[in-house]
């Protein structure tokens, strides 16, 4: 036997990515590179009104044009139920009777040239008779407000939530629950603290748009398509289109970025309906404007109280949010449940009582961004518990250390106890900005720097905060995986977690290669493909690692348990005695078998290959959300800012995140997750905000007007601190990351800002709101 | 309306005629099959289209093909393979600054064009000169650590 390269020294090692040098020579193959023989190319005529009933749609002038093969109007629906959702099936394919927002789609061209495609969308000719418009939470919340959907709302096949209450006008799902007596807790509160807050809408900007290409063949669908959970998308286009879900199928290329806004089901119905028409395959490449209006992260008002004894004891908290989805649901329901559960904050609570409602309103709908929920809630709670902690002249590290949950403590009655240590994750986040226990300076006045030695008061002041949350994390704990050794000894992983740059590739490859002790080299994990790859819940939820990273766990141990098999056999040894090596088994005597000899011997023919299934599936239980989550994530993050208090420019001079994940597979990657979502979470706080006109148009649906974060927003101090506690549930102990640092960030800059003497309750922060905020403050 | 062009790509005469309202990232893509340069903002902000006509980084998606005539142009799939190449991918592969890879080719290109004129002397002045390359998912630092080791010319990991 010959040596071969490092085996189970691949776990936790910092190993290079699978696809790097792929994506370095730009061959990694996304689905806008794909072109199919025949392929016409797709163009989406949008509504021009937010609210209107169609009155009529002239195709006639635009089939005339040269180079148009097909176009698709909700005539061509009548032989289906046309509508999908995963959590309410509320959407139809195209608009049916009536458009609900600017943006909607129509009517779908197909060309055989985008120009073509495009210029037939503007001869399309539809006569709109306009209905009231609501495209605010607070029209749409009006007694007299005009009603958005108003046929019975019908539950879809994925939105894990149990029993649906039934719409309330505009409000399409409530979520809701109370500890305690509040009454009485706050009551007994020696301070009280309580105020109005404003989250805006926010583009997820994965930097690839959404893209499908649908191609029917045999009555057969194929779809390559950008999304992130390629089974649920062939569950709902199987429902669409009534056909067996092995007769759809997703093939998953590389995806140019995801961060929520590519889960679910996007632009692949609409894509797979005018490619039947057709009879041709069709691709529909988004735009920025039109990924913009197919999905965006919720805008939200919330009111919020909190409660403290004299000596710093959180007592009660009471929390409503309004959540806005748009004119469809989308994942709103999910994303408001989970902020509903943000609120609490994970601190011990004498009595909580949250409510939070999910509205449509006459803008693009509202789904999943990277710490739905949380990201929306934790900004709040925590800068109200620095709020407690100044009025009670209290050290802020102190009052989270008397206050946050210790690990086993319940977070949610029922659900999983806590299973993180935040209090060292907090400390860890305050040191990780220069600020240590005792020398907070909090007995300082605000903004004075005070021991802190950092400036004097004057134009520029800075301030520190730090900010704890937790999230539910893990999804649905559903995932299967297949590892096949050949008999060449490679290794070729099957896992249906979707490769959207967060390394799931080389994290999968890493996991399979440690069992086995395979060199990390002849492991090889593939896209999805979902005729061939076993079934996966999803790709978000920070559930990856974890979920489907056990599933690849168990599989690979079945390939290695039939390694250790034949090798038993072979070298006449007990398994006991026999040892795993890299690339081979070793026996008594210094005698071993290369994993390549192995599989031979096993089918004595130079063929053959060693299969293994992993499965993950509820323990118990039916898997549903409330028994969850697979794990809490931890949302933890310090920030220093300095703000000019003449221009209300504020600067973030450091920041620090703790991603707690039980056990790094790959810890520089771990740091990338944090530094990437580090600057999305400065974006969001700072200056990212979709803004729509009363009428419901996007103002600034393009990134000359949505300005996403650049090299220069890179904070001068950017730290990640990984805590290894092997407390979560994933292979050797791991658990997710990747989202908390997204909810954490923003609520430690706002807490740095208050901290500097400005406290505020709109975000995001922009010069203009900062510098007026200055003025009603006076410093 | 068409023009006829005569231009170098990768090194490869091209000649023939271009539509004259035909964007270059499409004659790119379309045209020659060279799609490492990818279409996103389609307004000259995010970079993830560039490529470079006679040394000069373009946004491909606001460039029009017929005005590479007489030009030459470098794409990703030119660059690859190159001593400078060489140098970016072992920075990017160490400080692991891939993660999508939508923006990784334009990134690199820009980064070329950098290097030929002496930019790179501090971090500040390369976060500023590459202002106009996006990245939503690696928070920029690893590319910043990485191109200011290929910047300098050092590989000793800054």
């Amino acid at each position: 036997m010959s040596a071969v390269g490092p085996g189970a020294s691949a776990v936790g090692q910092s190993v290079e990515r699978a696809d790097g040098r792929l994506k370095l020579a730009g061959q990694a193959e996304f689905t806008g590179d794909i072109r199919l023989p025949g392929m016409l190319y797709g163009a989406v005529l949008h509504s021009p009104v937010a609210h209107a009933r169609i009155v009529s749609v002239d195709t006639a002038e635009a089939e005339r044009l040269g180079g148009v093969v097909a176009i698709l109007t909700a005539d061509d629906l009548s032989d289906l139920d046309p509508y999908y959702g995963h959590a309410l099936r509320d959407r139809p394919i195209v608009a049916i009777g009536k458009v609900r927002f600017v943006g909607e789609p129509v009517a779908v061209v197909a060309a055989e040239s985008q120009a073509a495609a495009d210029t037939a969308a503007t001869r399309i000719n539809v006569e709109y008779d306009e209905l009231p418009v609501a495209a605010s939470l607070g029209e749409a919340l009006a007694p007299d407000a005009p009603l958005i959907h108003e046929e019975p709302a019908r539950p879809g096949s994925a939105h894990g939530l149990g029993k649906l209450p039934g719409r309330d006008g505009n409000v399409c799902y409530r979520y809701a629950f109370r500890r305690g007596d509040t009454e009485r807790a706050f009551a007994e509160a020696a301070v009280v603290v309580e105020g109005e807050y404003t989250f805006p809408s926010v583009y997820q900007y994965s930097m690839e748009t959404h893209t499908t290409i649908a191609h029917w063949h045999g009555g057969e669908l194929t779809l390559w398509s950008s999304c992130q959970h390629p089974f649920l998308v062939r569950q709902e286009i199987a429902a669409l289109f009534g056909l067996p879900l092995d007769s759809v199928r997703l093939i998953v290329p590389f995806l140019g970025g995801g961060f929520g806004g590519k889960s679910y089901t996007k632009m692949e119905p609409l894509t797979a309906a005018i490619a039947r028409k057709a009879g041709r395959p069709v691709r529909i490449l988004n735009g920025v404007h039109e990924s913009m209006i197919t999905t965006r992260r919720h805008n939200m008002t919330c009111r919020m109280r909190t409660g403290a004894a004299a000596d710093g004891t959180l007592l009660g908290r009471t929390a409503e949010a309004w959540l806005d989805t748009g004119a469809y649901a989308d994942n709103g329901p999910r994303v408001t449940a989970t902020a509903g559960d943000a609120a609490p904050g994970p601190y011990r609570w004498r009595a909580v009582e949250v409510e939070a409602h999910c509205v449509y309103t006459n803008t693009g709908p509202a789904g999943s961004y990277r710490a739905f929920g949380a990201t929306h809630l934790q900004w709040i709670g925590e800068s109200q518990v620095d709020e407690v902690a100044r009025r009670l002249s209290m050290d802020r590290l102190e009052i989270r250390r008397r206050n946050l949950l210790r690990p086993g403590e319940e977070v949610r009655p029922g659900g999983k106890p806590l299973d993180a240590d935040l209090v060292g994750d907090v400390v860890k986040a305050a040191a990780g900005v220069g600020w240590s226990e005792g020398s907070g300076g909090e007995d300082s006045p605000p903004g004075s720097g005070g021991s802190r030695g950092v400036v004097p008061p004057g134009r520029y002041r800075r301030g520190r905060g730090v900010s704890v949350g937790l999230l539910a994390a893990g999804a649905h704990p559903v995932s299967m995986a297949t590892v096949r050794m050949g008999p060449d000894g490679a290794v070729t992983v099957l896992v249906g977690t979707t490769e959207i740059g967060q390394g799931a590739r080389t994290v999968m490859a890493q996991i399979a290669a440690g069992v086995l002790h395979a060199p990390l080299d002849r492991v090889v994990v593939r896209g999805t493909d979902t005729r061939y790859t076993p079934y996966d819940r999803s790709t978000g939820a920070s559930r990856s690692t974890t979920v489907a990273g056990l599933a690849v766990q168990r599989a690979a141990q079945e390939v290695l348990d039939a390694l250790i098999e034949t090798a038993s056999a072979r070298l006449e040894a007990p398994p006991e005695l026999l040892t795993p090596v890299p690339g081979a088994i070793e026996g008594p005597g210094d005698r071993g078998l290369t994993h390549a000899e192995l599989v031979r011997a096993r089918f004595g023919f130079d063929g053959g290959e060693l299969i293994g299934h992993g499965r993950v599936q509820p323990e118990g239980g039916s898997g549903s959300y409330a028994e969850g989550p697979v794990f809490w994530e931890v949302c933890v993050a310090g920030a220093e800012v300095e703000v000019d208090t003449e221009t209300g420019v504020i600067t973030v001079l450091r920041t620090s995140t703790v991603a707690d994940v039980g056990r790094a597979i790959n810890p520089q990657l771990v740091t990338r997750q944090d530094e990437g979502a580090t600057l999305q979470g400065i974006g969001n706080a700072l200056f990212e905000e979709m803004r729509f006109a009363p009428d419901g148009m996007l103002l600034n649906d393009t990134l000359l007007g949505y300005r996403i974060p650049a090299f220069p927003d890179v904070p001068a101090a950017m730290t990640c601190s990984i805590v290894e506690n092997g407390d979560g549930p994933g292979p050797f102990g791991a658990k997710g990351c990747g989202e908390g640092a997204l909810a954490a960030i923003p609520a430690a800059i706002v807490n740095a800002l208050a901290d500097a003497g400005v406290p505020m309750n709109t975000l995001p922060l922009t010069p203009e709101r900062v510098w007026r905020r200055i003025q009603e403050v006076g410093i | 309306m068409t023009e006829r062009v005569s231009a170098t790509v990768n090194g490869v005469s091209f000649a023939g005629d271009v539509a004259a309202e035909e964007l270059l990232l499409d004659f790119l893509r379309d045209r020659l099959g060279l799609t490492g340069a990818k279409q996103s903002c389609e307004v000259q902000v995010c970079g993830v289209c560039t490529v470079l006509v006679d040394g000069d980084p373009v946004s491909s998606c606001c460039f029009l093909a017929v005005d590479i005539d007489g030009r030459q142009v470098e794409t990703i799939e030119g660059l690859a393979g190159s001593d400078f190449h060489r140098r970016a991918v072992e920075a990017f592969m160490r400080h692991a600054a891939v993660q999508c890879g939508f923006c990784t080719a334009g990134m690199l290109l820009t980064a070329k064009a950098l290097a030929a004129r002496g930019i790179g002397a501090d971090r500040t002045e390369i976060a500023a000169a590459m202002n106009g390359n996006l990245c939503r998912c690696t928070g920029y630092r690893s590319i910043l650590d990485s191109l200011a080791e290929i910047l300098s010319g050092s590989t000793d990991g800054a």
